[in-house]
């Protein structure tokens, strides 16, 4: 029974990590943009709806209605300001400027906010803690079961967005060949801060989830960007139904790890990441492998 | 009306200056053909039209406005469109999502995506097919497909027959055919002279980035043409390479 209950905790956990690797995983296996800044910015997405909450007294969902939008504007300005700037320096620039732009946000938060934990778990009333009971030893968390929910959601629609139209479309060309987009029509400047902008925006929504289900300090951006990083990894870049199966995967692996040793938690969770590239490296050449032995055969 | 002119127009790879003064025009629904040896700057002059290409010195008008210092995207806007050589299609999309995204460029007019498939029937079993896994016939239809999606006034074609096998050059040169009597003004790039001077009504022979002879293809013979495309009756150049 403690299985089961772990496994399916393990679920839920993998839905908050696909929500905070939806919009990493927009960018880099989408856009091709390695953006190590994305932990730290949602960390700023959660101390924004903290202060929105703590001074005007806005409850949390009520916020993100100010701070997706504002999050956007923010990824329109990245990518303008740092990412299409640092392009051009090579595939190296954008990793350190975006690195170098996470070191700046964490301490700018720490010199805001000080060292002191906070979450937004008490502006949400007993949404933070209630949970329906199934059977005696397990129990669903309402929170844990929205954060699913709006991960299927927002990954799902970020999906179908870049599948059916237009705009999403222009990203996935432009992505590919930015040298030619222009020729069939495409502003590759405006399509690329569109993306990026979208990106950041549902950083936001997982800045929100980030924030209610746990605390949060400053620093806290780089295990966000680790966990969001083996998501998207072990679901396979470029896909986005993958992240959400890659969160899983974490957040099983994670709490069954857990069961074994509570120590086991975050070890369990890198050995899954690690499990899966390696296991996707040797597939690949063996695979490879076959394709040469079949394909000769043919030959002779 | 002029459609497109070309003003001493110079465009350079580096140190080389692959295009050294073109000028010449296009009237609308003329179709004219460019040819010239390997290297004569046809490409680099076709994409420095379309705004791929940096403009070194010289003035590129179309429909009377000068778009010399327009983004590629503008330009689309304005109804120039280019099949690039070696067809440059989004390997990771589909064909139709290849076509479709030509609507970018915000033309509507009688090329839908339906237009194209009876067009080009060869693509309506692939639609779905990502544009990676198409044969090169296919391809080089959905490159030019996504072009006339554009609903361009002027269609630029690059070596349209490159690496295609002669039934399929023979299939798509109908389809040309078909398009000059839509009233699109097209600039033809072509290795194969005959079918060049077959097609359009006009030449243009490119020598070393330069024009080195032009005319009604029914004026021009077959030797003047050989002789320019070759270069056979000038003196070498001794003109070194300027930064």
């Amino acid at each position: 029974m403690i299985f089961i209950n772990q496994v399916l905790q393990g679920v839920l956990l993998g839905g908050y990590y696909a929500l905070i690797a939806c919009g990493l995983s927009f960018m880099f296996g989408v856009m091709g943009v390695i953006n190590l800044a994305h932990g730290s910015l949602a960390v700023v997405s959660a101390y924004a709806l903290y202060v929105l909450a703590d001074r005007f007294g806005v409850q949390p969902f009520i916020g993100l209605c100010v701070v997706a939008p504002l999050m956007a504007l923010v990824g329109w300005a990245l990518q303008r300001l740092v990412l299409e700037r640092s392009a051009r320096g090579g595939l190296l620039a954008p990793v350190l400027s975006t690195f170098g732009l996470s070191i700046i946000l964490d301490n700018l938060l720490f010199q805001g906010f000080g060292a002191d934990t906070r979450s937004l778990a008490p502006y949400i009333g007993d949404l933070s803690y209630d949970s329906w009971a199934l059977t005696d030893q397990i129990a669903i968390g309402k929170l844990a079961a929205l954060t699913m929910a709006v991960a299927i959601v927002l990954l799902g629609g970020v999906q179908i967005f870049l599948n059916r139209t237009l705009i999403g479309r222009a990203i996935r060309a432009t992505a590919e060949d930015p040298d030619t987009v222009g020729l069939v029509g495409v502003n590759a400047r405006r399509v690329n801060a569109v993306a990026a902008a979208i990106a950041l925006a549902t950083v936001a929504i997982a800045g929100a989830f980030l924030g209610m289900r746990a605390t949060f300090d400053p620093y806290a951006g780089a295990t966000q960007l680790i966990f969001a990083f083996e998501a998207s990894v072990i679901g396979g870049a470029g896909s986005l139904w993958g992240t959400l199966a890659g969160g899983i995967v974490l957040g099983v692996a994670q709490s069954l790890g857990a069961l074994v040793n509570p120590q086991g938690f975050f070890i369990a969770g890198h050995i899954a990441f690690f499990a899966v590239l390696f296991a996707r490296l040797f597939l690949g050449r063996f695979g490879e492998r076959v394709r040469i032995a079949v394909g000769g055969a043919i030959r002779t | 009306m002029t459609l497109l002119q070309v003003d001493r127009l110079e465009a350079r790879h580096g140190q080389l200056k692959a295009v050294r003064g073109v000028s010449l025009t296009i009237e609308s629904g003329e179709t004219v053909a460019l040819i010239g040896a390997n290297g004569a700057g046809k490409t680099t002059l076709l994409r420095t039209i379309a705004g791929a290409h940096r403009i070194a010195a010289g003035r590129v008008a179309f429909k009377g406005e000068d778009i010399s210092s327009r983004s590629p995207h503008a330009r689309a806007a304005l109804g120039l469109a280019l099949v690039p050589e070696g067809r440059r299609l989004f390997a990771r999309l589909t064909v139709e999502e290849n076509l479709q995204l030509a609507r970018s460029a915000g033309r509507t007019g009688a090329w839908t995506l339906e237009a194209v498939m009876d067009a080009f029937p060869n693509l309506k079993d692939r639609r779905r097919a990502l544009a990676g896994t198409l044969s090169g016939g296919e391809q080089q239809a959905t490159a030019i497909g996504r072009a006339l999606m554009m609903n361009p006034e002027l269609l630029l074609l690059d070596e349209v027959s490159l690496g295609l096998s002669p039934l399929v050059v023979d299939r798509l040169y109908a389809r040309l055919e078909a398009l000059k009597s839509s009233g699109v003004a097209m600039l033809l790039v072509e290795q194969d002279l005959n079918r060049a001077m077959a097609t359009a009504s006009r030449a243009i022979c490119m020598l070393e980035g330069a024009v080195a002879i032009e005319g009604p293809t029914g004026s021009l013979s077959r030797e003047q043409v050989t002789e320019a495309y070759f270069g056979l009756n000038k003196s070498p150049r001794a003109e070194a390479p300027s930064p």
